[in-house]
């Protein structure tokens, strides 16, 4: 396949996106209105009497026929416009903008953690099924799935911060004492060690570990499962049957024959978790004040911040989308049977 | 990026006052590493303990804040009430209030005295129809600009103009329209009343009166938005004692002292660090561990373990002219009936609810002796104690005998309180045949549901006052139509006598049997049944001194020194 074939087709994928966005942003629409709530009695503050309420209710809008408001909403997303979260008094863009490299470093980095143990230990569990390696895999998935995030958090916290002292204070990013580094990929940590800043990138270092160690215990379930019960069944193919026969290294047979094979579920799982892990990390992030996604998105929720909560499914929306193109483009990079039909 | 915007906007108002510190982000780096070095010395090596960590002038002061600051203007429509303490530590209004020291040996605001701040002095005319008021000759803006009589009118013509809460907040003083404000001169400012009212002064300490730079508001002002609520909302532009170093939006704010701060001593501390900390065990970690100063605002739960532990100081005021009530709503056709409130009333377990709820934070407000009160104040214990035969005995001479069912509601943005609270009025209830089911309104509803559309029969409330007078609580509480007065209550003695008082003047002779009087038909009519007065608690470390409440429940960071020791 040559490479101007494949652009032409991640462009026509972007393209089938966009009637599928276009749901996403009218479901959102809708949806966001029919919360319970009025936002502008909210917003228009404790001592407010009818007539401001009124003024605030003209001021955001919402006094027009709800068609009215959706095309005018549709408008202002063509010119790249989100509108403006009352509740945290910022444009959304600026929000989503500042608060998504945050969820994006925790869950990236705990994604990477979960996998450095998940796919060992999935390897170990189905080369030696019903050994200790295999029960211990069964004990740790169990336990990181049932487990609820808010709670490993604590713990982990109380342990290692409380009792021990060995981690930084739970107070977001970065200690106070530190300034953020200039903004290149998002992520504090990169962006300090590009800066030539080691001891900033250490200090925002310390800081993601116990977060992501939390998260990483979440997300690590699914990948060692999915990673274990993928490989035994590839490795009672009749192939692996066949060039274990014909004498190769089984060091051979099974990265070669059995792994890269047993990946492509793996990679899928591996994006669904991610997806998730983005949005629903909103525990994590109360419990060590990470400014991230997921709490902004709720607590735009439960003040009815309209112009807030469709941009973050908006956001989610895109990121989805890219993700599962990302995902495609990399099974045709692992398995050569993938092909993508134009 | 914005966020870098607002950062460059500190550096340029800083510019004119720091030269000494020309480099604060290197000047923070080098003292930090000292500190975090000093901190992990301690916790290895106990002996270390002891010795001083650094310089107390140097140290920031470390607040952890469980709300979030959304804007740095208080006039703007939308502004939560954490973000009032910009207005109180960054601007600077013509008068405050003195403090007292309480029975505890704590620190309070005096709502009795008022002190200068930007106005050294002033004077009420003969006919009481207006006040005029001699600012300070001395006192500027952060960029350098003296601030002037114009100053204020700018500044309080948009109060009144804007709409919304600070307009409001305005009129509660009989500060209606740009019309009453007059600069005499430069220095020289008069407010023509419409009438005299007690209020209108305190009025003037809240935070809401605050004195802008109208020269530098206007540059950005546009005509779409001619008080610059765009620009406000980002850049403050006070004289006040502490400017606003850094604003992350979410996570935290960096307050730095005005060196050149004229209305009052100059604060001890350089630097206040607001972190903003959603989860209440993370911040009771962090206060327990000693990485924050102070915890603002903690659950009444916390308080009590963190007092009983005994390593840090926990103080809890008492809220003046607050109270936790259990409202009827005479719409519902029991309530309409005063037996039927007057059993519940006797029925709630005040007790209870005080132990599991308050953690005995804040006052009783139940068991009076007397159903006629002696004492003009507000709040004060009701005559009803948990008696359960009386209540059945009540609601036995009533047309609902054989008792009713009604939703019990609260919102759930103050559950910690309001949950425990409704599970044990439900229990009591239930024994004089009452049958409540619990309705948990989300935060963004509760509003329009209970205070606005008011259709809530029965429901917890928890309506507060920053005027601290009887009456002025009675005109928000008491009166139908207005907004705290979410059980549609009306009574036509109470409407007059609140009319009479409201503008009156605490010595008058005829304020106090009045007030008297109305608090004697509240506590029979029962609309509201008070539960306790509430308090807010506030966790520091040793070092801290300084401490004061304030009635507006934000922390006034100015009075507040760290002491060079850490213990």
């Amino acid at each position: 396949m040559r490479v101007s074939n494949k652009l032409k087709l991640v462009l026509l994928r972007l393209l089938q996106a966009v009637p599928a966005l276009f749901g996403i942003v009218l479901v959102s629409f809708l949806l966001t209105r029919a919360l319970p709530g009025d936002p502008a009695v909210y917003f228009a503050g404790p001592m407010a009497d009818e007539q401001s309420i009124a003024e605030i209710r003209q001021q955001m809008g919402l006094d027009r026929p709800l068609p009215l408001q959706f095309f005018s909403y549709i408008g202002d997303l063509l010119q790249g416009e989100l509108g403006q979260s009352i509740s945290t008094g910022q444009p959304v863009l600026t929000e989503l903008a500042s608060r998504l490299p945050a969820s994006l470093e925790l869950t990236l980095f705990a994604l990477l953690l979960s996998l450095l143990v998940a796919l060992p230990l999935g390897i170990l569990a189905a080369t030696r099924p019903n050994s200790w390696v295999d029960h211990l895999c069964r004990v740790v998935v169990t336990a990181g799935v049932s487990l609820p995030t808010f709670f490993t958090g604590l713990l982990l916290l109380y342990i290692f911060y409380f009792l021990l002292g060995w981690a930084p204070s739970p107070m977001g990013r970065l200690d106070f004492a530190y300034l953020p580094p200039e903004t290149v990929t998002g992520s504090f940590v990169i962006d300090a060690l590009l800066a030539g800043d080691p001891e900033t990138a250490r200090a925002a270092f310390a800081q993601l570990l116990l977060p992501a160690i939390t998260l990483g215990l979440f997300t690590l379930a699914p990948i060692a499962r999915m990673t274990r019960a993928a490989l035994i069944q590839v490795l009672e193919g009749e192939f692996i049957r066949t060039a274990r026969a014909a004498g190769l290294a089984r060091r051979k047979v099974l990265y070669r024959y059995g792994l890269r094979n047993a990946i492509l579920p793996v990679i899928t799982t591996l994006g669904m978790v991610f997806s998730f892990a983005l949005g629903a990390n909103v525990l994590v992030e109360k419990v060590f004040a990470w400014p991230g996604i997921g709490s902004f998105a709720v607590e735009a929720l439960v003040v009815s911040d309209y112009a807030a909560v469709q941009g973050f499914v908006l956001c989610m929306a895109v990121l989805f989308v890219l993700l599962n193109l990302l995902i495609d483009v990399i099974y045709t990079l692992v398995d050569p049977r993938v092909r993508m039909e134009s | 990026m914005p966020k870098h915007g607002a950062w460059l906007a500190c550096i340029v108002q800083s510019r004119g006052t720091s030269t000494k510190n020309e480099n604060p982000t290197m000047d923070r780096r080098t003292f930090v590493k000292g500190a975090s070095l000093a901190t992990l010395g301690a916790g290895l090596l106990p002996l270390l303990k002891s010795l001083p960590v650094q310089a107390a002038s140097n140290r920031p002061l470390v607040v952890a804040l469980g709300a979030s600051i959304n804007s740095l203007d208080i006039h703007r429509s939308g502004t939560n009430r954490t973000s009032y303490q910009i207005a109180v530590n960054c601007y600077d209004r013509l008068v405050s209030f003195g403090t007292k020291t309480l029975a505890d040996g704590s620190v309070s605001y005096d709502y009795n005295t008022l002190v200068p701040e930007l106005a050294t002095e002033w004077e009420t005319a003969e006919d009481g129809l207006s006040i005029t008021f001699h600012l300070r000759q001395d006192a500027t803006f952060w960029d350098g600009k003296p601030v002037t009589a114009h100053d204020v009118k700018w500044s309080f013509d948009r109060a009144v103009s804007v709409g919304g809460f600070p307009t409001m907040q305005m009129k509660a003083g009989s500060l209606e329209k740009p019309e009453q404000f007059e600069a005499l001169d430069d220095h020289t400012f008069r407010i023509h009343l419409l009438h005299p009212s007690k209020l209108t002064r305190p009025d003037l300490a809240t935070p809401v009166p605050i004195v802008i730079n109208s020269v530098a508001a206007k540059a950005e002002a546009t005509e779409a938005d001619p008080w610059a609520t765009e620009f406000l909302h980002r850049t403050a532009l006070g004289s006040g004692a502490f400017k606003v170093q850094r604003w992350d939006v979410g996570q935290q704010l960096v307050y730095e002292r005005n060196d050149d701060w004229k209305c009052g001593p100059l604060p001890a501390l350089q630097r206040v660090v607001i972190r903003e900390l959603p989860s209440t065990s993370t911040r009771r970690a962090l206060i327990e561990r000693g990485d924050v100063n102070i915890s603002f605002d903690i659950p009444n739960k916390d308080a009590r373990e963190l007092e009983a532990g005994g390593k840090l100081k926990v103080v809890s005021t008492p809220i003046e002219n607050c109270l936790f009530v259990l409202a009827t709503n005479l719409d519902f056709e029991p309530f309409k009936d005063k037996r039927v409130r007057q059993a519940i009333a006797y029925a709630v377990p005040y007790a209870d609810i005080f132990r599991n709820a308050a953690y005995e934070r804040g006052l009783p407000m139940w068991g009076a002796q007397s159903a006629k009160p002696t004492e003009a104040v507000w709040p004060q214990p009701f005559p009803y104690a948990t008696d359960l035969d009386k209540a059945k005995a009540l609601l036995a001479e009533t047309d609902y005998k054989d008792g009713f069912e009604v939703p019990l509601s609260f919102d759930l943005g103050q559950a910690d309180w309001a949950e425990p609270t409704a599970l044990l009025i439900q229990q009591n209830l239930q024994r004089i045949g009452i049958r409540t089911t619990l309705n948990k309104v989300p935060g963004a509803n509760w509003r329009t549901v209970a205070l606005v559309e008011k259709k809530l029969p029965l429901h917890l409330e928890n309506f507060g006052g920053w005027l601290n007078t009887p009456d002025y609580y009675f005109y928000w509480a008491y009166l139908k139509g207005n907004l705290f007065n979410s059980s549609n209550y009306e009574n036509a003695e109470i409407r007059q006598l609140v009319e009479e008082t409201l503008y009156m003047e605490q010595d008058d002779p005829q304020y106090r049997p009045k007030i008297l009087r109305m608090i004697e038909i509240a506590m029979d009519d029962v609309p509201r049944i008070p539960l306790w007065q509430p308090s807010v608690n506030v966790a520091m470390r040793p070092e801290v001194q300084g401490y004061q409440y304030w009635f507006h429940r934000q922390l006034d960071i100015r009075p507040l020194t760290l002491e060079g020791r850490q213990g």
